[in-house]
């Protein structure tokens, strides 16, 4: 056997293990005091496990972009909105209620995911025309164009400021209620590993190599004969179905959707996770998602706790800023440690193989 | 007619708001390539601490007006200032990285700012001639409009003035033009890096206490909306063009009021249309250069 086949297996084993950890936890009464709000089979950390999946989830559609194909968007808010709107707006206005609940669950799931194909291929087709710095404002200007349409709340479809509530008559009864928040846990790791996979699978296809061969230099590929502009565009299109359905997913789990998912901040906090766990892995936009989230959670519920209020203002004011903490995190990580959480250990072990090297050569001296 | 009038006034004082943040991010992003999200800060910051030293000295005299625009510029100098020489600085040649600071500024900045001041606009007092209306031509038109007209022309001519007339304001064109060139010829650009961030940071600070005039109050949140509007103009005008900022800005602002008016309250979104008209008939923006 071969050290990339047995690596291979040893990787396959691993991540089987991880996704069936995750899978039973809600079957386990796990308390890490200070991480969850309570041991893990509650509802209250089953809930925010299940969001933060699904924002690692999204994380991974944002990095397949950023980090594979290099391309910076700031509008890629405006697709999770597109799911979790699309999937709002259809269940509420446009299920014939003579067909059975199942079949209008299913159908206006797929209707969104059209839509949301639909919306990305439009805004990338013409957004891909341009490149760099351009390409971003682009972005951003439809981005902003879709965050002000939800906010205007046009013939009250999207709820405006308020929000939008999910019409739960055709919502199957196992997602609905605190009692059933266990099926919605893995409902959203199961949108995680779907999204894993499909990353994956672009990543290792041939679009795949072409999109990250463009990102390192789109000259060279134009030399060699290869279009950029077609495999762009696929890979834009991909990351902007997928975070459709992780904003489909937040739908059901949140029971609603806010407004908060579509404006140009929430794009920037993907950029701020994919950058932590760092852009250069896969696991980097998971676990960036998983502790942007628990942090932004814990350093909230942390900030309203009496050990802070009695801090004088100096120390008081910036820690009771989740937000202030979280800018900070990602000013240091940008600057001192480029390759982010996952990148680490690659650190960790090129460091000492520099550092024995170096002994290596006083020795020889 | 009248309605017309008003809403071209109206839009030109807009535009006078949008001119002075997006000057600065037009010349930051032509001599260094740097988009600046951390604009917004400088720009919430100044508005802040103006209006809070004002309303010590003054409240809602035309004294205090003044001291708060000075306070607005020297805070927004030196906080953009320090930005550029503590974080950007030891980024250098790193585009991507260096947005990406300015972005963790913004995002820290806004929720530091919330945390002093609360996440409720606080309502500031004015001058009363900026409360009365003028008419002209039988439009009412408020007097803070023709404030914010005048202080953006004035600001305007002092930037064309220093980058025409002083030694520093050569160096800073000619490293927009080519900084490379710039550096083989034996000068320093970086010192102008920083020079460049006072002089949006103080146009930007200068601006919030503006903002904070034409919108009646001061919050957390001032900048980031106008920022956003900020980043359409300079690439509408053409990244790295002053004049075409201040064009875009006029247009822009001009056609936000008249499409709220006309077709509905759509002024944002026609905007927007209209950033990806001009993206994609002309990428380089209206006076900006070839695409780089």
């Amino acid at each position: 056997m071969t050290t990339t086949n047995r690596r291979r297996i040893a990787w396959i084993a691993g991540s089987a293990a991880i996704i069936v950890l995750a899978a039973i936890l809600p079957l386990l009464a796990i308390e890490i005091p200070g991480v969850f709000p309570g041991p893990t089979y509650t509802p209250g950390t089953l809930q925010l496990l299940a969001y933060a999946m699904l924002i690692a989830a999204l994380a991974l559609s944002y990095r397949l972009l950023f980090g594979l194909a290099g391309m910076l968007s700031f509008g890629h808010a405006l697709f999770f909105a597109a799911g979790a709107y699309g999937l709002g707006v259809v269940l509420e206005w446009f299920a014939p209620s003579e067909l059975p609940s199942e079949v209008v669950f299913i159908g206006a799931i797929l209707i969104t995911l059209v839509f949301g194909i639909v919306l990305s291929l439009t805004v990338g087709s013409l957004a891909l025309r341009v490149g760099g710095i351009s390409f971003a404002m682009v972005t951003l200007a439809f981005a902003q164009a879709g965050s002000v349409l939800i906010r205007r709340n046009p013939g009250g479809a999207t709820g405006g400021e308020e929000g939008l509530a999910l019409d739960i008559t055709h919502v199957p009864e196992g997602f609905i209620g605190v009692m059933n928040t266990r099926n919605l846990y893995w409902f959203a790791l199961g949108v995680l590993v779907f999204v894993y996979l499909v990353v994956l699978w672009v990543e290792r296809s041939r679009a795949g190599h072409v999109a990250a061969a463009g990102r390192e230099n789109e000259l060279r590929v134009r030399v060699l004969g290869v279009r950029p502009y077609p495999v762009k565009l696929l890979v834009f299109t991909v990351a902007g179905a997928l975070a459709a359905v992780a904003g489909m997913g937040y739908l059901l789990l949140q029971s609603g959707a806010a407004p908060r998912v579509a404006t140009a901040d929430f794009t920037l906090t993907l950029l701020v996770i994919v950058v932590l766990g760092g852009v250069g892995y896969r696991w980097g936009a998971i676990i960036g998602g998983l502790i942007y989230t628990l942090l932004d959670q814990r350093l909230t519920a942390l900030a309203g706790s009496e050990a802070i209020a009695a801090l004088p203002d100096v120390l008081r004011i910036p820690l009771s800023e989740p937000l202030f903490i979280l800018g900070t995190l990602f000013i240091l990580v940008v600057m001192f440690l480029p390759g982010g959480i996952a990148g680490i250990p690659q650190r960790l072990r090129t460091h000492r193989r520099s550092t024995a090297l170096e002994s290596k050569e006083t020795v020889d001296a | 007619m009248s309605t017309v009038i008003l809403l071209l006034v109206t839009g030109l004082g807009l535009g006078a708001l949008y001119f002075l943040v997006a000057s600065g991010l037009s010349l930051i992003y032509g001599l260094m390539h740097v988009l600046n999200f951390a604009h917004g800060v400088f720009l919430t910051i100044g508005a802040f601490l103006g209006w809070e030293v004002g309303r010590r000295v003054s409240d809602g005299t035309w004294g205090g007006l003044l001291l708060s625009m000075l306070v607005g510029v020297v805070v927004g100098a030196i906080v953009a200032a320090l930005t550029e020489y503590l974080l950007i600085r030891r980024l250098y040649e790193r585009h991507i990285e260096q947005v990406l600071v300015t972005v963790g500024l913004a995002l820290a900045g806004v929720a530091l700012m919330e945390g002093i001041w609360g996440t409720d606009p606080i309502y500031t007092a004015k001058p009363a001639w900026l409360t009365e209306t003028t008419e002209i031509l039988g439009a009412r038109i408020p007097n803070d409009r023709f404030l914010l007209i005048g202080i953006a022309v004035l600001v305007l001519l002092g930037i064309v003035l220093f980058l025409r007339g002083t030694r520093y304001g050569l160096i800073i064109r000619a490293g927009v033009e080519n900084r490379h060139m710039v550096t083989a010829l034996g000068i320093d650009v970086r010192r102008s890096f920083t020079l460049v961030f006072a002089i949006g940071g103080a146009a930007a600070g200068l601006g919030g206490v503006l903002a904070s005039v034409y919108y009646g109050y001061v919050s957390a949140h001032l900048g980031s909306s106008l920022l956003i509007f900020a980043f359409i103009v300079t690439v509408i005008g053409g990244l790295g063009s002053l004049a075409g900022a201040a064009i875009a800005s006029v247009l822009v602002a001009v056609l936000q009021q008249f499409a709220n008016f006309y077709l509905g309250g759509t002024g944002d979104l026609a905007v927007v249309l209209a950033l990806a008209a001009v993206l994609l008939i002309r990428p380089s923006g209206l006076m900006g250069k070839a695409a780089a």
